[in-house]
């Protein structure tokens, strides 16, 4: 019993770019063995995750009209399984990050990203979402949201096309799957945030 | 138009001003600049209009202290100047005497310096985001003068202690993006509503004074995503207006139809957010659809779906497609059904009507007051139309009704924007058939400088007008360019509305108001 | 008709005269089993009726809907089931963790026990007493604590002006709902579910053929008031996702969310049992007086009349809520206590004069 190669449904996996990425994770995971009782929970697992991918509607520009497109009648996200967006973060799986991120925003992101339940995915969406975009040299834009929560996977483009959305969700399905729920999870913040710089007097009054 | 200043003197400049709005007419306040005219000092350019003979002039105070600017506020002449005036305190620390809320608008309350002074850093590792909440003051600030002429300070509460405040946004489905409403609540009735923007403030204006007037186009087609090409076109328009281009017909053309298709696309959108937001989920799906239809048009000519980046000084990124103006022709046969569609669908619904009538009524004094232009100034009967009465593009050489109404509720709103995708539609199918020969492009210098000056052009964007305001010192990147912003008035013109409805009303006003807050934050 | 006592009979005597059980311990055994069935065809309900409605709202919306799990996407409910089941859940922080912990239950409680009430066939009616309607609405209306006390305990703002929403909604429409639930009574003679369903035998004997004019009125109410109970839009302003995010539910993630969702849709299928038990005949084939054709609809199973009609009228329900935009909080309380509440006040009246005079179809 091994992590298996993901597979998505109709599209084969030589396919998919950056596979790399992924037989890393699976080597990592397959190191010590798998037990088969174990294992075989793990893909019922990953089985219901990777297909009930509720994203937040989470939409700060441009890339957000394009989300919404792909829910829409034309690219309909809702066949592979992203049927519902949840307006609360604790009932979402997954922030597709649409659109730039401000100072004044990232508090208010990196709040959304705490208060969704785990598991948790984020999915940074166009390039100022990725870096900060053309706005990079801007003097009040998060350069790149990876800064703030970690990414799980990036879709450039400005903004990127609906079909590379879902070729992105789709991405984030294959992730899912190679991942262990029993034993060990794959997935670890990469380096938590730490807060240092609040100001004494902050949160005085209010206790 | 090329601005030429009044040049006012801080000490009379309000009674200057009060003349001006009562005594000649110039009740619209198009806009405020805040500009750092350098030795001078801080200072503010008014672009005023009246709004009987559409004559527009532009009014210049500076204030000349650079350590501790201030000049008198205005606010009780407009009403638009209220969050213009923060936008500049927020921008170019100019305080306003007399105005009742001097907080910041756009940033953090903490955040330090004022960003579009000429000496702010805008080092990126000198502005990193801080990962706390916003410390946000509970209490507005008022500056008056005091006998010796210094400023005081005076603080009023926002909030009374059993007050039941509820944040709307930043993070709301229905707030079009990241525009955040903080909402004083008796039940479900609101009794106070008091904008926060900001959350998706990029610094475009800023940005735009270190790049060269043909990167600067980039950003316009992001500010409201949704009039792209409207955008590009006042950018573009106010380059080549001081730059003295002549344009070929068939630019202008091609212009004037890009600008409908656009504005069809956004219209459609908005019916899609309207249906959405008051629940009706397959009209939205409906209006999406359509809207597919429209991006396709677009997307054969320019490649882009959304944002087309089409436009360049002195003409077209490239030529119309071959199939251009057949698939034009296809669009507008297949649109036309479908409004009677959408009538059937969600428009003629006895629910949608309850929801919408005498829902957030502005008159037509606010509406003029507030500055709210496009759909939202046309639905209480004031004509504002950009196209009608400052024309560009061919406007002017076609005929085309300016759509009013007279109640200025959201379901006049909402009829508006219906109405005006048929024009568009009509305009379409007059210019379509009658595109002229030519150059596309008119070719320009490999280093673009725009002459010494100040320019102001506007266009009818989908929610309002969009100008745009260039100050040149000669050089290949402007001294200063601002955006007038379709829907920062309508932000404003919220709380008036809104007083005494209901928290569903503030959804269904919102929607019918259709502002996209990238535009109003830049 | 095929008539289930007959199996439940002979099972109750299997227990107590085969095996020689005590009475104690047959009713024990006996319970247990139809809990477990109940139990058991409230999930599968639950699980057919979501996918009913993403493939029913898609195809509304010229959509294809769920396509890609399983085939036509048949286990993308499964799915759901399963990743919901292990998602994280935690209580919020200053949330009054006792009342959060017990909302979702309550209206899991409030469903199923709605949900009992259900005539499956001749003879399988579960919970069967002499007050029976009325019992169930009692039952029913728990879910209205449940909800009020999830918006409460959340400490989230939202949540509680859903909650208020929700109460207020829920509570005015019972009115509406059990006056037209009276005027079908009326007619019926009895609340035992068994007999409202036996009282509707004969040719043209559904209730809404029986008692014409009053009757129908009422079904139509009873459908718009269902609805609000159901809290299903045009009238789902406790939810109401634009406005309040998610309403009550806000706060809840993983299961604790699910029973609500799952609630939501089961109470919808309650709605429309409750109408094809009470208007439509239950499991009462349609009979029309011709003996060749009653006998051909005999052979129908009496569960197939009833899931049929039930599912019929959800169909109708999921119609009126993609197509209709939402109301506003003082419009659905004016329609209710302005319009829905005196009409079938004045029904009941028009139902007492028919049934009294005896002018209904016998």
């Amino acid at each position: 019993m091994e992590v298996k190669q993901p597979h998505i449904k109709s599209i084969p996996y030589a396919e998919f770019k950056d596979n790399d990425t992924l037989e890393q994770i699976m080597k990592e995971l397959n190191e010590g063995g798998v037990n088969v009782v174990v294992g075989s929970l793990d893909q019922a697992i990953n089985w219901g995750r990777s297909n009930s991918l509720w994203s937040l509607t989470f939409a700060t520009s441009c890339c957000g009209i394009e989300f919404m497109s792909v829910g829409c009648a034309r690219y309909d996200f809702a066949r592979f399984g992203f049927e519902v967006t949840r307006n609360s973060p604790r009932q979402a799986d997954l922030i597709m990050c649409a659109g730039t991120i401000t100072n004044k925003m990232a508090p208010v992101m990196r709040r959304l990203y705490d208060e969704m339940a785990d598991p948790k995915y984020v999915i940074a969406v166009g390039g100022c979402a990725i870096s900060g975009g053309p706005f990079k040299s801007s003097y009040h834009v998060v350069r790149g949201i990876e800064e703030i929560v970690p990414v799980d996977v990036f879709i450039p483009g400005c903004p990127p096309r609906p079909e590379a959305i879902l070729y992105g969700m789709m991405q984030l399905q294959r992730k899912v799957k190679v991942e262990k729920f029993f034993g060990g999870a794959n997935r670890k913040e990469k380096k938590p945030i730490v807060i240092t710089d609040v100001p004494k007097d902050f949160d005085k009054d209010k206790e | 138009m090329k601005l030429n200043n009044i040049v006012l003197n801080a000490n009379d400049f309000a009674n200057e001003m009060a003349k001006l709005r009562n005594e000649k007419h110039f009740d619209f306040l198009v806009t405020i600049v805040g500009e750092d005219f350098g030795e001078e000092g801080f200072g503010c350019i008014y672009i005023l209009e009246n709004t009987q003979t559409y004559e527009r002039i532009s009014v210049k105070v500076v204030a000349a202290d650079r350590n501790n600017p201030f000049l008198p506020s205005v606010t009780h002449l407009w009403k638009a100047a209220d969050l213009m005036e923060r936008e500049v305190y927020d921008f170019f620390g100019i305080k306003f005497v007399g105005h009742p809320d001097m907080r910041r608008l756009y940033l953090r309350s903490d955040f330090k310096g004022y960003p579009l002074r000429k000496d702010y850093d805008m080092d990126p590792e000198k502005n990193k985001p801080n990962m706390f909440d916003d410390p946000e003051p509970d209490y507005t600030l008022q500056y008056s003068l005091d006998k010796d002429g210094n400023l005081v300070e005076n603080r009023h509460k926002l909030f009374g202690e059993d007050d039941y405040v509820v944040n709307i946004g930043p993070q709301h489905p229905a707030t079009h993006g990241v525009l955040r409403l903080q909402t004083i609540l008796d039940g479900e009735v609101i009794r106070k509503i008091y904008p926060h923007l900001g959350y998706i403030h990029r610094g475009v204006e800023k940005i735009s004074e270190g790049y060269t007037y043909p990167q600067t186009l980039a950003f316009t087609d992001r500010l409201d995503y949704l009039s792209a090409t409207m955008n590009r076109h006042a950018l573009v328009g106010v380059i080549e207006e001081a730059m003295e281009v002549e344009l070929t017909d068939r630019i202008k053309y091609i212009r004037t139809i890009m600008d409908e298709l656009q504005r069809l696309n956004s219209h459609l959108l908005f019916y899609s957010c309207c249906a959405q937001d008051v629940g009706a989920l397959t009209a939205f799906i409906y209006g999406m659809r359509d809207r597919e239809q429209v991006i396709n048009v677009m997307e054969e000519t320019t490649g882009g779906r959304l944002i087309q980046n089409y436009y360049r000084i002195g003409g077209c990124q490239a030529d119309i497609d071959p199939n251009f103006v057949q698939n034009v022709k296809k669009l507008c046969a297949y649109m036309k059904p479908m409004f009677k569609e959408y009538q059937d669908v969600f428009t003629g619904n006895v629910i949608m009507e309850n929801r919408f009538k005498n829902v957030g009524v502005l008159s037509r004094e606010d509406a003029i007051s507030y500055g709210c232009t496009g759909g939202t100034g046309r639905a209480t009967g004031w004509k504002n139309d950009v196209r009608k009465h400052h024309s560009y593009g061919v406007y002017d050489k076609i005929d085309f009704k300016e759509i009013t109404y007279e109640n200025g509720d959201s379901y006049d709103r909402y009829m508006v924007r219906m109405k005006e995708m048929e024009q568009s539609v009509h305009i379409m199918e007059t210019l379509i058939d009658n595109i002229p020969e030519g150059d596309f492009y008119i070719k320009q210098k490999p280093i673009i400088k725009v002459p010494e000056g100040q320019w102001y052009f506007s266009c009818e964007g989908s929610r309002g007008e969009i100008g745009v305001f260039l100050d040149s010192k000669g050089d290949k990147s402007p001294y200063r360019l601002k955006f007038r912003p379709m829907g920062l008035p309508l932000v404003s013109a919220l709380d008036t509305m809104l007083k005494g409805e209901k928290i569903a009303d503030l959804i269904a006003v919102g929607a019918s108001l259709d502002y996209v807050i990238p535009d109003i934050d830049r | 008709m095929f008539d289930f006592s007959i199996v439940t009979t002979w099972f109750d005597s299997l227990l107590r005269d085969t095996c020689g059980l005590s009475s104690f311990w047959a009713i024990l055994i006996e319970c247990v089993l139809v809990g477990v069935f109940i139990l058991a065809a409230y999930a599968i309900l639950a699980i057919l009726l979501i996918f009913m409605e993403r493939k029913v709202c898609a195809a509304f919306q010229c959509r294809l809907g769920p396509m890609r799990v399983g085939p036509w996407g048949i286990f993308q409910v499964i799915a759901d089931v399963l990743k919901m089941l292990i998602k994280e859940i935690f209580a919020v922080d200053k949330a009054d963790k006792l009342l959060y912990a017990i909302a979702p239950i309550l209206v899991l409680v409030g469903s199923v026990g709605a949900f009992s009430f259900m005539p499956w066939n001749n003879g399988a009616t579960i919970l069967d007493f002499n007050v029976g309607i009325f019992l169930m609405t009692a039952i029913s209306s728990i879910g209205v604590i449940g909800i009020f006390i999830a918006g409460w305990s959340s400490n989230n703002k939202y949540s509680v002006i859903s909650a208020m929403r929700g109460a207020v909604q829920m509570i005015s429409y019972e009115m509406s709902l059990g006056l037209c639930l009276i005027t079908a009574v009326i007619l019926t003679g009895t609340m035992q579910v068994s007999g409202i369903v036996e009282a509707q035998s004969g040719p043209f004997g559904w209730l809404i053929f029986q008692g014409h004019i009053p009757a129908i009125i009422a079904f139509l109410v009873f459908l718009v008031t269902g609805n609000a109970e159901a809290n299903r839009g045009p009238f789902d302003l406790a939810e109401a996702e634009s406005e309040l995010t998610a309403g009550y539910h806000t706060e809840y993630s993983g299961m604790g969310f699910g029973f609500f969702y799952l609630a939501e849709y089961l109470n919808l299928f309650i709605v429309a049992g409750v109408a094809s038990m009470v208007f439509l005949g239950g499991w009462m084939p349609i009979h029309i007086g011709v003996e060749g054709f009653d006998k051909v609809m005999d052979y129908i199973p009496g569960i197939v009349w009833f899931i049929g009609k039930a599912f019929a009228l959800v169909w109708v329900l999921m119609w009126i809520r993609w197509t209709f935009p939402r109301l506003r909080i003082d419009q659905i309380l004016k329609l209710e206590w302005k319009y829905l509440m005196p009409l079938s006040l004045l029904n009941l009246v028009l139902m007492t004069i028919i049934v009294a005079f005896g002018w209904y179809i016998k």
